[in-house]
């Protein structure tokens, strides 16, 4: 694991908190899906959080851009507190980027449409610096060669890349990934976390819901456990794998690793 | 081995022949199975039956020029009802002789609907032209400017009537059914409450109780010396009727979407307004291309309705040439007339559909 170090040793973290959430409630009806959240992201930090199915790990994250909305607590990113003020989630939805289980490209837009289009609405950028951003990224991803075809024309690999370059277009401070590799063939799965291992060298800020373990042992700077809508356990990767505190984490990690 | 490896490369495999050819068809779609060859053959003696007598009634014992006396001596078609009327068919009882201008109307009314056909021609300028080709066949309609005569609009009838109700009634009933279908989806209760009752209202009334609505109840409230013409009346009734089934078509297609494709565009940024104009409505209303054609056609037949309060549609001077003596009892030829109109219209509606639905479905 060369790469595991090079990358964390180089640990742009400051002192700026990017995502700070104190206390943060959520319920669905009657079901209490988030239990007293507390977290502060730093700015340059990356957190990949595992946990069982339903233990609040999306809805966590999806609070953070206001795809949910929280009931206690605060939520605060760049700066802005996540509150109704319309104005204020579209200001936060610029500057934070979200990658989605299932891609959610537009179907109706070609590669290079899905990379400009929230530049050029939302950013007010010209067509063509758009386009020209939007290549830059593309190349990153390794795809610009399919920049005219049709998502339906990607294989899921491509199209989550796409879906990840279509997030950096808009320049975001924090990128989101929701299981961005659990709908994928197992064959696809390392492209798109190549890409995503490439961002995380350049510094991004990211926070990851996965359980690909090699990932988190590779970029995360600390990697937590979630169980019931509470985060049980968050550590650097090295410890949270090699001497695991809670029980439940050991349960998890023994589950997923065998 | 080596040999048969050799003979599949180099002779190509061709079809078998009896499924290749007019042969092979007529074999395999008109007499496979003694129930398809039975089913063939009655159809071939019903056609052999019912084509060449109505060919020879409509193309050759068929009358094209005379008067309508001279008609009830021919067997065949009298077309001479058509002929001998068209321009009263076609324009009512608007001025015979500024009936150049309705038609000048309708020759840009067309021209405009073919150039926006074509989707490459989707640019600024075909807007502006619209623009003007409205201007200028209101213009050409009413008179009253640039020395043209002013002709009420009480004189207008037939096919520009037609057309006007129903190229408003669509063009303006649609939009309004976008609108209606996303205040029905809105997160807002009293919208979303005044756009159900709206649509449920409408959808519970026939066309017909509208439009006596629009003629008869309507004006009762009007304040005394005010009218309101009574075409714009009409034309009201048909774009809320019209609207309302649209409406449902559309949210048809909007619950046919995902919560991802809001998801994605939300987190890019995108407010409700770019949401829905960007990503949902493009996709939504391309599904629903099929049905929302249907109401189309369906909404553009039911112009006619409007003979109900009198006004002279295509279909009502088609009755008013009937009722005049010497053509009484020909109502099969010029009905038939008629009902060419209507299909092309409603042929070329669905045609476009069809080519539109093509072209939208790149993406999948
Ligand atoms: N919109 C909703 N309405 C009601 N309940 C919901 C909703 N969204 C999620 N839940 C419930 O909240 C719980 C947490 O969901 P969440 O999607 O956050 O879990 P998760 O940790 O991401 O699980 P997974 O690994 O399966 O994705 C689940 O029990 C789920 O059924
Ligand atoms: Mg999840």
């Amino acid at each position: 694991m060369n790469k595991t170090s090079s990358v964390n040793s180089e640990s742009q973290s400051s002192d700026k908190a990017m995502i700070e959430i104190i206390d943060v409630h959520k319920w669905f009806g009657d079901f209490h899906v988030l239990q007293g959240i507390n977290l502060t992201v730093h700015k340059g930090e990356r957190f990949v959080i595992c946990g069982p199915s339903g233990s609040g790990k999306s809805t966590l994250i999806r609070c953070i851009n206001r795809l949910e909305e929280h009931q206690r607590g605060r939520i605060i990113v760049d700066g802005i507190e996540l509150t109704n003020n319309i104005k204020n989630i579209e200001k936060v939805r610029m500057e934070v980027g979200m990658v989605f289980q299932h891609f959610n490209l537009f179907p109706h837009l070609t590669i290079i449409e899905n990379l400009t289009l929230g530049p050029i609405w939302v950013r007010k950028v010209p067509k063509a610096e758009a386009e020209e951003n939007a290549m830059y990224y593309l190349e990153k991803v390794h795809i610009a060669e399919q920049a005219q075809k049709y998502p339906g024309q990607l294989s899921g690999g491509q199209q989550q890349r796409v879906a990840i370059a279509r997030s950096l277009c808009m320049n975001p401070k924090v990128m989101l990934f929701d299981e961005p590799t659990s709908a994928l063939d197992p064959e696809m799965i390392k492209e798109v976390l190549d890409v995503m291992i490439e961002l995380a060298q350049e510094g991004m800020t990211m926070i990851v819901v996965s359980h690909e373990m090699g990932f988190a042992k590779s970029v995360a700077h600390r990697v937590l456990f979630m169980d019931y809508g509470k985060i049980v356990e968050g550590n650097s990767p090295e410890e949270f794998f090699e001497n695991p505190q809670n029980e439940r984490t050991k349960l998890f990690l023994s589950q997923i690793l065998h | 081995m080596e040999e048969t490896i050799q003979k599949t490369q180099t002779e190509k495999i061709k079809p078998p022949v009896v499924s290749i050819g007019i042969i092979g068809w007529v074999k395999a779609n008109l007499f496979n199975g003694w129930f398809n060859s039975a089913l063939t053959i009655v159809t071939l003696y019903l056609l052999w039956k019912t084509i060449p007598p109505l060919f020879r009634w409509a193309f050759i014992d068929s009358v094209w020029r005379t008067t309508g006396a001279a008609c009830r001596d021919t067997g065949g078609a009298c077309w001479s009802i058509v002929t001998e009327n068209l321009r009263f068919i076609l324009f009512g009882f608007f001025p015979y002789e500024l009936q150049w201008r309705p038609l000048l109307a309708i020759l840009i009314l067309f021209a405009l609907l073919f150039f926006s056909r074509d989707r490459k021609y989707w640019k600024k300028l075909l807007g502006y032209a619209w623009i003007a080709g409205l201007f200028i066949m209101g213009l050409l309609m009413k008179g009253g400017l640039f020395g043209l005569t002013p002709v009420e609009s009480t004189q207008w009838g037939g096919l520009p009537l037609t057309l006007l109700l129903s190229v408003f009634g669509l063009t303006a009933a649609y939009p309004l059914g976008v609108v209606l279908a996303l205040g029905r989806q809105s997160k807002m209760r009293a919208i979303k409450l005044i756009c159900i009752v709206y649509i449920e209202l409408i959808r519970g009334v026939p066309l017909i109780s509208l439009l006596f609505m629009a003629s008869i109840i309507f004006p009762l409230f009007l304040p005394e010396g005010l009218t309101i013409n009574k075409i714009l009346r009409a034309q009201v009734a048909i774009i809320l009727f019209t609207a309302a089934y649209i409406a449902e078509v559309v949210r048809g297609g909007l619950q046919g979407m995902s919560l991802g494709q809001y998801e994605a565009a939300e987190s890019l940024g995108l407010n409700y307004y770019l949401t829905m104009r960007l990503v949902i409505l493009p996709q939504a209303l391309k599904i629903v291309i099929p049905p929302t054609v249907s109401i189309l056609i369906s909404a553009f037949k039911d112009t006619s309705l409007v003979v109900i309060i009198a006004l002279y549609d295509l279909l009502k001077t088609t009755q008013t040439v009937l009722s005049n003596p010497e053509w009484m009892g020909f109502s099969r030829e010029v009905y038939l007339f008629v009902a060419i109109l209507y299909f092309l219209g409603c042929f070329s509606m669905s045609n476009f559909s069809r080519k539109l639905e093509k072209e939208l479905s790149r993406g999948d």
